[in-house]
Parts: structure tokens; sequence; C-alpha cells
């Protein structure tokens, strides 16, 4: 699976969707996850990548990672990856 | 000042999952303790307590909750909704705002707690998941009984070790006999039953390998269990308006500090706290039937609560049953006070006094009436419920048969 595909698994998952019903625009508030739902998808992918992913809820906006949609959380991973592989 | 009664009860513990299993299992004089089942238990030497067995959380609770819901927040939440059902109420406008909670507990999730060391240290991982603070801290057992049914009012949990319940429920029974809410929701909760949590109590060698037998000569420690009970604490006069059933009236209690030892008990701590709750109360000392005993089946606290049942009853001490249910749940630390309470609405409502199971051999220190080894039927008016924890902190309930 891509790495697109295996974001877009986790986030179905919290979202308690199917994958095919996550869209790149939607947002997470879009798919009906709360600030919890976000933090608990972020370990999620953490786990599944073994990653770090700089994001501190308190400054979402600050964060080197932009979660302001699906395809800019697929984005932020495939670049995570990269570095940290 | 407002009559108390309890309008609803729940459980789930080593005897059974709901009251009336637990209520059963007393009478019958059953033995909820066997051996232990978790990770590491083979590296243990004390193997037995009073675990919850043939428990799914995935049948009470969802995936979500379940990622939220340390075990002692589960058996808060099975408990409350066997209560809250039993009273019939429905929590919603002015009711909502001013009912709340107080629960007792000691040792938050202490499951949590060591499956996330365990992974961090053990196993070297360096990352935990996000919800171990919101699962491990001590009030997430009540704060989620106040989010699943919408109690708005003053809300809190009570920390004192071994009488954490009855610290709360005595909290609970005063705002609502203050007229500060008609409506509160109470007891406790724990769950302690894992490597870490038994691997500490192993330490203090005061445990049993084999049983627990309060007041016996040849008892030889405690025995710790897991579970909750929660209560509906009630207003008389709005219990009565909407045709509740009272379950037994809360009449007064008394918190007392030994301010002497960190775990010995004290004879003057436990005498000061059970007539401190007969004097609130306003029960003259002859008219208890029943009490509850702390009863740990340890050598210290059993000759000590006994020594004080003689001194605050005098040659009424001789008359009155007094049994210690720990020998069947074991003992629930911060819960233990709220699953006892049950044995005194036992007592009062049904005329059946639960035994001290596990009783072989009479101790000339604890000379009392101890119902051994078998349920007794008796007409109680009045019962008290006893605690004395770990730092000398006392709390004792009245509780009379309603009429």
């Amino acid at each position: 699976m891509s790495i697109k595909d295996r974001v877009i698994a986790i986030i179905a998952e919290q979202a308690v969707l199917e994958p095919s019903d996550v869209a790149l625009d939607n947002t997470l508030e879009d798919l009906g996850i709360d600030s919890l739902g976000l933090v608990e998808s972020i370990f999620a992918i953490e786990e599944e990548f073994d990653i770090s992913v700089p994001f501190n809820a308190n400054e979402p906006s600050e964060s080197d990672f932009d979660i302001s949609s699906v395809r800019t959380i697929i984005a932020g991973i495939e670049r995570l990856v990269k570095e940290q592989s | 000042m407002k009559r108390v009664v309890i309008t609803g009860a729940g459980t789930i513990n080593a005897l059974g999952a709901t009251v009336p299993q637990t209520l059963e299992a007393m009478r019958e004089g059953r033995c909820g303790i066997s051996e232990l089942e978790f990770r590491d238990v083979e590296r243990l030497s004390i193997r037995i307590g009073g675990q919850v067995k043939n428990y799914d959380p995935e049948t009470r609770f969802n995936r979500q909750q379940l990622a939220l819901f340390d075990r002692f927040t589960q058996f808060t939440l099975i408990a409350a909704r066997e209560a809250i059902a039993q009273a019939g109420l429905e929590f919603s406008g002015e009711l909502a705002a001013r009912a709340g909670v107080i629960l007792g507990n000691s040792g938050g999730g202490m499951t949590t707690l060591d499956e996330n060391y365990r992974s961090v240290y053990e196993d070297g991982k360096n990352r935990v998941h996000p919800f171990v603070v919101p699962k491990l801290m001590n009030n997430a057992a009540a704060s989620h009984l106040s989010m699943e049914f919408n109690l708005k009012g003053p809300s809190f949990t009570v920390s004192t070790a071994c009488a954490s319940s009855n610290h709360a429920m005595a909290q609970a029974f005063q705002m609502v006999h203050g007229g500060i809410t008609p409506v509160m929701v109470t007891g406790g909760s724990e769950s302690m039953l894992c490597f870490g949590g038994v691997k500490a109590w192993e330490g203090l060698r005061v445990m049993s390998r084999d049983a627990c037998r309060p007041f016996s000569a040849n008892r030889n420690g405690m025995v710790q269990g897991e579970g909750a009970a929660i209560f509906v604490f009630e207003d008389y006069e709005h219990a009565r308006k909407r045709g509740a059933e009272i379950l037994a009236e809360v009449a007064g209690f008394a918190m007392t500090s030994d301010a002497s030892d960190i775990v010995m008990p004290s004879k003057q701590g436990a005498a000061r706290a059970m007539q401190g709750a007969l004097k609130d109360a306003r029960i003259n000392r002859d008219e208890v039937g029943y009490i509850n005993a702390h009863g740990t089946g340890t050598a210290a606290n059993d000759k000590t609560e006994s020594a004080a049942v003689a001194d605050v009853f005098g040659a009424h001490a001789d008359r009155l049953m007094i049994s210690s249910t720990k020998s069947m749940h074991a003992h629930l630390i911060g819960g233990t006070g709220a699953v006892e309470l049950l044995a005194c609405i036992m007592a009062l409502r049904d005329g059946i006094i639960a035994p001290t199971i596990g009783y072989q051999e009479p101790d000339p220190e604890c000379a009392l009436d101890v119902v051994p080894n078998v349920a007794r039927e008796a007409k109680v008016d009045v019962a008290l419920s006893n605690a004395f924890a770990f730092g000398g902190l006392n709390a004792v309930l009245a509780l009379r048969r309603f009429t």
C-alpha cells in the first residue's frame, strides 16, 4: 500500500468510515475527528511509519506539520518518511 | 436538614456483575477469591485476589470508549448504569445542574500505568498512546460518569486509601442532607490487580497467600479485590414525591484521623469514628444490630477494630453482629466501602446478615459475634459501615432501615 492509502486507512478508522469515503479535500472536522481523535490519529501514524510527527496541539498552526486537510497531512507524512528514513 | 435515602444501587465485583448476583453470593457465603490471571503473575509471590472474571469489556463499551476507559472507569460505569436505572432518574434541567458525583478511588488507572511503564521501560518504546493521562487520572471515572448521565453539579474524587468510598459517600450524604442538591451519585471503584499493583502490595508483607479470614485466630493477611459499587443518594421528599423505591436511609457519618502512624491502626481513632457516626445520626448504641467491619484479615486491624467496638458498645458489643464481607469479595481498597454498603442494605432491607466466611478458629482478641461462615436472618434497624484507612483516616457511615 502507498503512504497515501495507509494514511487514509488510519484516518478512516478514526472517523469510523470506509477509506473510500475519505476525500483528499476533507478537513478532519468534515470527517468528525475532534482534537482527541487528532492526537490519536497522529499516534497511529507515528506507529505505522515509525516516524516522529512534530505536532503540538496547543499551536497547530505553528507546528511544522499542516493538518488543514487529508491532502496536506499525506504530503507531510510523505516528507517526514523521506527525511526520517 | 433533609433526610437522605438510597434509591439506587449498582455493582460489579468478584461476587457478581449486578447487585442481585452479589447479594445472592453474600447470602450463600460464596467466596469470590481465586487465582489471579494477568501477565507476569508467575513473578508474584501473592497470586490470589478478588478478580472480576468472565468479563468482556467489548460487550459493554465501544472501541472509542475502551481507548479512554481504564478498568476502574469501566467498572464504575457498569455499576452506575445499574444504580441509576434502578433509581429511575433522568438528569435534565435543574436536576442535572444540581446533581453531581463523588467517588472514592485510591490507585487510579493502575493497569494503564503498569502497561505503559512496561512499554517504555521494559520494551524500550519511546512513544505512548495519547490517552494515557486521561485514562489513568483518579477522577476519570467520576468525569465519565458525569458525562454519561449529564451530572453537572459538585463532582470530584476522594482518595483516602481504604476509606475512600466511605469518605466519598459521607460527603455526598452531607450535600443532600444540607440541601445543596436533591440527588448525588456516589460510591467508589478500584482496579489494582495487575503485576505492578500486586507487586507493590507484596512488598508490605501484609498479604495472604491463601485466603482472607477476618477475625479468625489463624488469619494471615489481606487479599486484594477489584470492582465498583455506585449508589443514588436522594432527598427523601424528592424520592417520595416521585414514588421511588427506597432501599435504606443514610442517617449520619463521622470522619476521624488517628494522627499517629502511616500504617498501624489506632483503637481510639476507630472508636471515635463509630461514636461520632452514632452521635451524628442521633442513634443510641443499643439500636445498632449490625456492623459491616473494616475486617481486613490482618492481625493488626481485626484485633484493633474488635477492641474499638467493645469500647464503643460496652455490653451491647456482645449482642450486635459484626461481619467482614472482605472474606468473600476481598479488599477493594478505594472501592471497598461502597461494595460493603450493599451488605448493610441487605441487613436492613432483607433482614439477612452476610457472613464472615473462612472463619476457622476463635481469637480471644476478636471475641465478637462475627456471623461465622453462614448468613443469618435477623431484623436489624441500624447498621454501621466501618472503614479505617492506611494513614489513619477513618470514616464510618450509619444507616437505618427505612420504614
